[in-house]
């Protein structure tokens, strides 16, 4: 998949939360192909501190109105800079890099789509794919409060949503992997997004289960090309660059002790 | 070459992955990653941590040995026109002969680069860099075995570049190439704890820029052999600054993190330098600092 350096239009900025900033950005021709799953490197301009591009997942992308969204948690002086972006501001991307979540499987299959935290951002694009080609996909999103749950609307526009939260203010209270649906429905297979113990328990959960699994990974990078081999990961396969052979593992390829 | 800019080694892979930024064969020399005589894992994660103005990697030498490069990466780089060269590294005198060998063979690799510098592996790398007696044997082993031009990327972690590299001269090297990066440390004062899995790494970026202008500096007035500047080099600016201290060509390697096409750029760059100063080419200002 042929990749770019883009100065994309920065057209909406939206708060979901003042943790949170979503960028819809545009550009004046018509936007790359993308894959559900796939992330950008972000290049952040006026922090003297941050050196590196930013490696952020795709929210979505809507291709009547050729936007690409990104959905993004204010964590350090980088990602406060981009919250800063005004419309009309440009913003330079390297993208689209990484493997993206498997493709539809089978006709009618039902995936589980896991998230939690700032890491539900790519399963808006990866539900709104499946749903579009034929599978049935299932939200079950967590996060530690009520406050912490992002796009809820916009996934309910998809598929059926459920929620967890750790302090019990929206959905059931606890982890996501205690949510009753988990004992109540079948799933053909599981796509994870979010911090890394919530990956590794759903990973768990899936493996005692029988369901195939697979998870969207976040390590350091730098070059997001693989080409520096910073952001390995250990799998059966020796140390692999997320950047390049992930951000998507099946969960038999790596080896968390699950 | 057609134009004094290279990649350095460990950030161009192995060029093809900068494909779709920039036409490799306008790139005057691809430096791929660093190779060794076996298969290496490297070291464990994290091995990066971001800092102003540059950033410190203890990869550790990762590649899957130069039997697998010869086999299956080299057919895919061989007609990229443009000097493919290939970075060398090891842990005994022999392993460095042994892989330098090996792509003596290969015909289309016209150059090595003898990594004795890489400050995150424990046995070898840079501790044959560091003292003349060690730069000395490796490059001399190699020499007997390796008949194509010998570059040499010396350490800036020792107290005298300058005779680092007049001992690699004299053990036989064609051109030296400098700096690797330097050695550095940062801590996570909440785990209290090293944030690199060896807790140190090389530290490379912009703010290493004057600590290798000035090695090149010192080891241009040492040496009669082509010198290579690297080392936090962004701009084109930047390269004039290495050409000035006596360096004849140039590698750019952690700015290509940042931008994928910066390597042609620079070249670009350092053409409309020398335009408007009345240059034909960069050979008329290498180590032409005003005393």
């Amino acid at each position: 998949m042929k990749k770019y350096i883009k100065d994309l239009i920065v057209k909406e900025v939206e708060f979901p939360h003042e943790l949170y900033v979503l960028l819809k950005l545009t550009d004046e021709e018509p936007l790359p192909a993308t894959m559900p799953g796939q992330f950008v490197e972000v290049k952040v301009e006026g922090s003297p501190k941050t050196f590196l591009r930013r490696p952020i997942s795709i929210n979505y992308v809507d291709r009547e109105k050729n936007e690409l969204w990104l959905l993004i948690k204010k964590v350090g002086e980088g990602t406060h800079r981009l919250a800063e972006l005004k419309v009309g501001d440009r913003l330079n991307l390297v993208f689209p890099l990484g493997n993206g979540f498997s493709p539809v499987q089978k006709a009618g299959e039902r995936v589980l789509l896991v998230g939690g935290g700032v890491g539900v951002a790519p399963l808006l694009d990866y539900g709104k794919y499946l749903k579009d080609n034929g599978a049935e996909p299932v939200f079950l999103l967590g996060a530690r409060s009520k406050t912490d749950l992002l796009e809820l609307d916009l996934f309910g526009a998809i598929a059926p949503v459920h929620v967890t939260t750790e302090d019990g203010t929206e959905g059931e209270k606890g982890f996501v992997t205690q949510h009753s649906l988990l004992n109540k429905e079948h799933f053909d297979r599981i796509s994870v997004c979010g911090p890394k113990p919530m990956m590794v328990s759903v990973a768990r959960y899936a493996k005692k289960a029988g369901t195939p699994c697979e998870v969207s990974l976040e390590n350091m990078m730098a070059c997001g090309l693989g080409a520096c081999l910073c952001c390995v990961e250990k799998t059966v396969k020796g140390n692999v660059c997320v950047c390049k052979e992930g951000p998507v593992f099946d969960i038999n390829d790596l080896t968390w002790e699950i | 070459m057609k134009n004094p800019v290279m990649t350095a080694s460990g950030t161009f892979g192995y060029g093809v992955e900068f494909a779709d930024f920039v036409n490799l064969e306008d790139i005057g020399g691809i430096i791929v990653k660093g190779t060794t005589l076996h298969p290496r894992e490297g070291n464990d994660y994290p091995r990066m941590v971001e800092m102003a103005s540059g950033m410190l990697n203890c990869v550790g030498l990762q590649n899957k040995g130069v039997d697998y490069f010869c086999k299956n990466i080299y057919p895919d780089i061989k007609d990229i026109k443009t000097n493919m060269i290939v970075n060398v590294s090891g842990s005994s005198l022999e392993d460095y002969a042994e892989c330098a060998a090996r792509i003596n063979e290969l015909e289309n690799i016209p150059a090595i680069e003898l990594n004795i510098s890489c400050p995150n592996v424990k046995q070898g790398g840079m501790a044959f860099g560091v003292t003349t007696e060690g730069a000395s044997a490796v490059v001399k082993a190699v020499r007997e075995v390796y008949d194509k031009t010998l570059i040499v990327k010396l350490s800036p972690n020792v107290t005298s570049i300058a005779d680092i590299a007049l001992a690699v001269q004299d053990a036989g090297a064609d051109a030296v190439s400098l700096i690797n990066t330097l050695m550095g440390m940062v801590i996570d004062i909440e785990k209290r704890k090293p944030v690199l899995s060896i807790a140190t790494g090389g530290m490379s970026g912009p703010a290493v820029k004057p600590v290798a202008v000035r090695c090149v500096w010192q080891v241009a007035k040492a040496v009669s052999i082509p010198v290579v500047g690297l080392g936090g080099i962004m701009t084109a600016s930047d390269a004039i600054e290495f050409f000035l201290a006596g360096a004849s060509a140039i590698e750019i390697g952690t700015a290509n993190f940042i931008d994928p096409a910066v390597t042609v750029k620079v070249a670009q760059g350092i053409n409309e330098w020398l335009d408007q100063h009345g240059c034909a080419s960069v050979s008329e200002i290498v180590g032409q600092l005003n005393a």
